[in-house]
Parts: C-alpha cells; sequence; structure tokens
C-alpha cells in the first residue's frame, strides 16, 4: 500500500463512504463520490491531506487520487472563499453580457480569479456553460444558480452574502 | 395547429415528483404496459418508433438496445447520460427538475428490455440540486414499489442510482463517462469494442441521454403507430425539445414536434430580442456548424439538418442577431474546446489550442490575410483524426465561420486592429 503519511477520512465521511459501497461493483467508482463528500468536509477544497486520506480509505494510491483531482474543474487544490462564485461566460451567457458582469464582479471583489478576498468571504472564477442560458448571463454561488444577471445585481449579490 | 406537450406537459406541477402524484396525472402506465410484454417486444416497440438518440448522435434507440448480448452471464447496466455540459443545452436539466418520475419510467423500461438490473444517472457535477431532486424521487420510487427486488411486483430487480460528475464536459462522451464512472480521468475509450458489449466495468451496457429515455413511457403507452406521426418523416419522429438561447425576447426550452423551424421557434419565444434582425444560428450546441438567417425555414431535424450542412445535436438553438460578431463567438466557443479537449490525443490537444491562439490574435487586430485559410488548415488536421468526436466538434463552429461568413472574418483580417464599438463586446448594448 503507498505511503499516504497516516492521513485518515473523519468517521462521519468514512460512514457516508461505506454506505455508498454497495452500489458499485468496484472500490475506485467510489473515488468521485469520496472527493465531494471531502471537499465539502474541507471547506471546499482539497488539501494534500484530504487527497491522502482518501486514497488510502480507498486503497488507492495518491498518485492516482491526485491524476483524477487535476482532471476536473470542481475539484480545487487551492483554498476557496466562504462562497465560491462560477460566472458563466460561454456564448449564450456572452451573447446577453456576461462579459460585463464578470468584470464588474472582478472590480467589486477586487481580486484576481481563483484568489480569495482578504476577508475570506469569497473567491470566484469564469466557467463554462452551466447549463441554465435561458437565466443568461447567470453564475453559480455556491450550489444555486442565480440568473438574469447584471453588472449591478452582481454586486448586489455578493453584498447579501454573509 | 395546437401541440399538445409530450415531454412537458407536467412543467408547473411539482406534485409529479412523487410516484403518488405522478401516477395522479396517468405517469407509470408506461412502465405497466411494458412489464406486460416480453423484454423483446419492448425492443422492437422502440424501433418501430423511430427514437433516435436526443443526446447528439441521433443513432436509433432501439438498436442500441438490441446490441446488447442475450447470452451472457454478466451483469449489465443502463447508464443514463445526464452530463448536459454542450454550451447552450438545458433541456435534460428541466426534465429532471419538471418530471424525474418520468426519467425513472423511461430508465426502468430501458432496463428491462435489455435486461439490466442496475441503472446509474451520470448527472453534471454542478446540477447539484437537480442531483438532489433525482434522489428524493428515486427514494420515492423504491418505497411505493416501482424500483428494488421486484418493479412493481413483477419480480423483475432494478437498482438505480445517482452519480455526480465533477465538472468536465469531455464526460458527456458516452466512454469518458464511462471511465469517470469507474472513478478515472475521463478520457475516452478507443472504439471497438463499444459499450454495448464492453461498458461499465465491463460489462454490456447501454448509454442514453436523458430525453430519449423520456419518450419511451410514451412510446410504450400510446404506441409506436402515435409517436411516429409526430415530426417530419419515418426518421425523424417524435417530440423534441428545444433549448432556445442569445437574441430572443423569450429564451427557454420550448417543446415541439421534430422539424420546427427557427422562424417557428422564434415566434414561439416572442420574436428577435429587441426587434432586431437575425444574422445567424447554431442549431444543435457550440459543435453545430453555424447557419445563416437564410436557413431560417428548415425543419430543425437530424436529416434536414444535415443535408444543410450543420446538426441536430443537442438541439441547443443560439440564436445571433446582426449586432453580433461572429468572430468573437466563435473564438469564445474555441476557448471552449480547448479547455474541454481531454488531451489524450494530439491532433485535439494541439488543433483546439492553435484555433483558440488564431482566433485570439485575429479579435485583438492582429489578423492577417491568410488566416482564414489557415484556420481550414487547423480543421483538416483535427477533423476525423481522434479516438472520440470533441476535436469533429470543435472543427464544427470553426470551419463554418470561415465557410459560411467569409465577409465577417476577412473584415477582422483587414481591420489593422481599429475595433468598432460594436465590436468590444458581443453583441452592442447587452446590458443597457
Ligand atoms: C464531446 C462530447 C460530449 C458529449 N456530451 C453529451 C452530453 O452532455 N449529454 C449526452 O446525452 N450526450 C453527450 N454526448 C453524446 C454521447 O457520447 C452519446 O452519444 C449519447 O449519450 C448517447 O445517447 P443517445 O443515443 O440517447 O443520444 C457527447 C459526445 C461528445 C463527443
Amino acid at each position: 500500500m503507498a505511503d499516504t503519511n497516516g492521513a485518515r477520512l473523519p468517521d462521519e465521511i468514512r460512514d457516508a463512504i461505506d454506505a455508498l459501497r454497495p452500489r458499485y461493483p468496484t472500490e475506485e467508482a467510489l473515488l468521485l463520490p469520496a472527493l465531494h463528500l471531502a471537499q465539502r468536509h474541507w471547506d471546499g477544497w482539497l488539501p494534500d491531506e484530504a487527497i491522502e486520506a482518501v486514497a488510502h480509505e480507498l486503497n488507492l494510491t495518491p498518485a492516482k487520487v491526485y491524476g483524477v483531482v487535476t482532471f476536473y474543474d470542481l475539484y480545487h487544490q487551492k483554498p476557496v472563499g466562504r462562497h465560491r462564485l462560477r460566472v458563466c461566460t460561454n456564448l449564450s451567457c456572452a451573447l446577453r453580457g456576461a462579459e460585463e458582469v464578470l468584470a464588474s464582479l472582478k472590480n467589486h471583489l477586487q481580486v484576481d480569479e481563483n484568489e480569495v478576498t482578504p476577508d475570506g468571504k469569497c473567491s470566484f472564477v469564469h466557467f463554462e456553460c452551466l447549463g441554465a442560458c435561458e437565466q443568461a448571463p447567470m453564475m453559480m454561488v455556491d450550489d444555486d444558480y442565480r440568473g438574469h444577471l447584471t453588472p449591478e445585481s452582481v454586486r448586489q449579490i455578493v453584498e447579501e452574502l454573509d | 395547429m395546437a401541440y399538445e406537450p409530450v415531454l412537458l406537459r407536467h412543467v408547473g406541477h411539482p406534485e409529479v415528483r412523487t410516484v403518488a402524484g405522478y401516477r395522479e396525472r396517468g405517469g407509470y402506465r408506461g412502465l405497466e404496459q411494458a412489464l406486460t410484454m416480453e423484454p423483446d417486444e419492448v425492443i422492437e416497440a422502440v424501433k418501430d418508433s423511430g427514437l433516435r438518440g436526443r443526446g447528439g448522435a441521433g443513432f436509433p434507440a432501439g438498436l442500441k438496445w438490441s446490441f446488447i448480448p442475450k447470452e451472457t452471464d454478466q451483469p449489465k447496466y443502463l447508464v443514463c447520460n445526464a452530463d448536459e455540459s454542450e454550451p447552450g443545452t438545458y433541456k435534460d436539466r428541466i426534465l429532471m427538475e419538471e418530471d424525474p418520475q418520468q426519467l425513472i419510467e423511461g430508465c426502468a423500461i430501458c432496463c428491462y428490455a435489455v435486461s439490466a438490473n442496475t441503472c446509474y444517472i451520470y448527472i453534471r457535477g454542478e446540477y447539484v440540486e437537480q442531483a438532489e431532486i433525482l434522489e428524493e424521487a428515486i427514494r420515492d420510487a423504491y418505497q411505493a414499489g416501482v424500483l428494488g427486488d421486484s418493479v412493481m411486483g413483477k419480480g423483475f430487480k432494478l437498482d438505480m442510482y445517482v452519480h455526480r460528475g465533477a465538472g468536465a464536459y469531455i464526460c458527456g462522451e458516452e466512454t469518458g463517462m464511462l471511465e469517470s464512472l469507474e472513478g478515472k480521468r475521463g478520457q475516452p475509450r478507443i472504439k471497438p469494442p463499444f459499450p454495448a458489449v464492453v461498458g461499465a466495468f465491463g460489462c454490456p451496457t447501454v448509454i442514453n441521454n436523458v430525453e430519449t429515455l423520456c419518450n419511451v413511457p410514451h412510446i410504450l403507452e400510446r404506441g409506436a403507430d402515435w409517436f411516429k406521426q409526430i415530426g417530419t418523416d419515418e426518421r425523424n419522429t417524435g417530440p423534441k425539445l428545444y433549448c432556445v438561447s442569445g437574441h430572443v425576447e423569450r429564451p427557454g426550452t420550448y417543446e415541439y414536434p421534430i422539424g420546427a423551424t427557427l422562424n417557428q421557434i422564434i415566434e414561439g419565444c416572442g420574436g428577435m430580442w429587441r426587434g432586431r434582425q437575425l444574422k445567424a444560428f447554431i442549431p444543435g450546441g457550440a459543435s453545430a456548424p453555424m447557419l445563416p438567417a437564410e436557413f431560417a425555414d428548415t425543419p430543425l431535424d437530424f436529416d434536414n439538418l444535415a443535408k444543410a450542412g450543420s446538426m441536430l445535436g443537442s438541439a441547443a438553438v443560439v440564436v445571433m442577431d446582426d449586432q453580433t460578431d461572429l468572430v468573437r463567438s466563435v473564438y469564445r466557443l474555441a476557448k471552449f474546446f480547448n479547455h474541454e479537449s481531454c488531451g489524450q490525443c494530439t491532433p485535439c490537444r494541439e488543433g483546439t489550442n492553435w484555433a483558440e491562439l488564431v482566433l485570439k490574435k485575429i479579435v485583438a487586430g492582429n489578423g492577417k490575410p491568410g488566416d482564414d485559410e489557415l484556420i481550414l488548415r487547423i480543421c483538416r488536421n483535427m477533423g476525423g483524426t481522434t479516438l472520440c468526436p470533441l476535436a469533429d466538434a470543435a472543427v464544427g463552429p470553426l470551419r463554418s465561420l470561415v465557410q459560411n461568413f467569409p465577409d465577417e472574418v476577412r473584415a477582422w483580417l483587414d481591420s489593422d486592429g481599429a475595433l468598432t464599438p460594436a465590436r468590444q463586446y458581443f453583441s452592442e448594448g447587452v446590458t443597457v
């Protein structure tokens, strides 16, 4: 078994993973669900400790788990804000003003993409199509969809977050 | 002509999320019907209906099911493709939100037809709320005896699980999706073997799109003949969801008999945005070649769009008005394909990158005569040279830009970097 530096998942995540085991014929198939659970526990990102703990739990090498983590856009290897904003900038949203919305958000937060505001409240990225083009331009605020944005409303939404 | 929606008939009736509420409004009759038939008869009915896949490729659903080997001891699987990441597409989201039992019913009928005892619904990771809606609906279906050890008490065993992706367009490609389901990087597999023979966990597997499966209960309940009389002709049958976005007054997911024209669809959306004129449209998501306004009367179905040099794809209709800069639009799509190329095949990894760089240079005002030819050369080197069709998808908008809208490109190449106000954004004054 590869060295995972003694990192372990907390019991409640191990229980949640165990509850999913009967769903799949292989242990490896639990990797994406396990990473989702771990990321939630580790405040929205996956520090090395989390990746190694998942590897240990599923009898996988850390290298294998890193390979998967780096492939997917929703797993993060750097700290994120308490609130994560993903602004769709693909064509359907761009046609309705997504670039201006993104510029307004960036201006308001005064940080670059993938950086966290000094108070730890927000981080943002531009994102590919989120599948809500009827609400264009739109973004995800944590797990929720917010649509029909304007440069003004996007600032308002940020202000209203705790 | 008043068309009664089929797939969207329960919109605005949230009570259908439970089995009881769905039954109340006539649901689960298709599954009841299927369970009185032999599995092969179910496959025949779906074949006979002419139902073609709604995920992009338009492959006949019944034919796909018939490829699942019958004489095998291996488990069989259905993986429902709810990855929905083709830019402009959001119909499967609506179907899952508005009528999750309809999808469960369609999946159950498919599983019965091919003797699969396990179904995974692979849903894109961003659809958190929709995954919860499905989980809840599935829990209720177990409780009501629609899922579990004996589906509707008829002795057929079926388990159904929601599996969340984690943000990767390529996981919508069916073999990339299987890799991802198995806990790997979502890199597509070499075919053959096809998933019908070697699919999920090495076993025979059907992969169908959400909308494809949502059609199935209606075919069983009302019959293939009823289904066939909806649509353009016998090769293009049934109801179809069109997801309209861009420059129309009321973007949304609209249901029509397959083969509605763009003009009809725009009218259904309350007309062009701010009364502007149509310049171009994409009929089937980012991968579908862009068409000029002359095609607004073409029936948007598989065969008529192929004839027009484009494709129905996911039926994501992106409407662009006369103020839209098409070069910038295609540049945005080129960025998307470059970001989403999984990197496995060199022509795609390199080609999508070069396409983005060349277009970036052009919209920065540094284009040169001959860059249009360069784009076509990139397309020639990418198309048909890779494991999966992502490279062909990336070629769609690029080639159509140069071939269908040569003047738009040339205007940029001759512009000496002088950007007109209309070009600073995608369309003039969008947020005014
Ligand atoms: C790059 C790429 C992305 C795709 N994305 C999706 C998708 O998000 N949803 C989908 O149903 N099909 C998608 N497909 C098509 C699938 O590979 C497959 O053809 C489809 O799920 C089969 O279902 P159907 O026959 O019911 O359409 C994609 C294909 C490619 C090449």
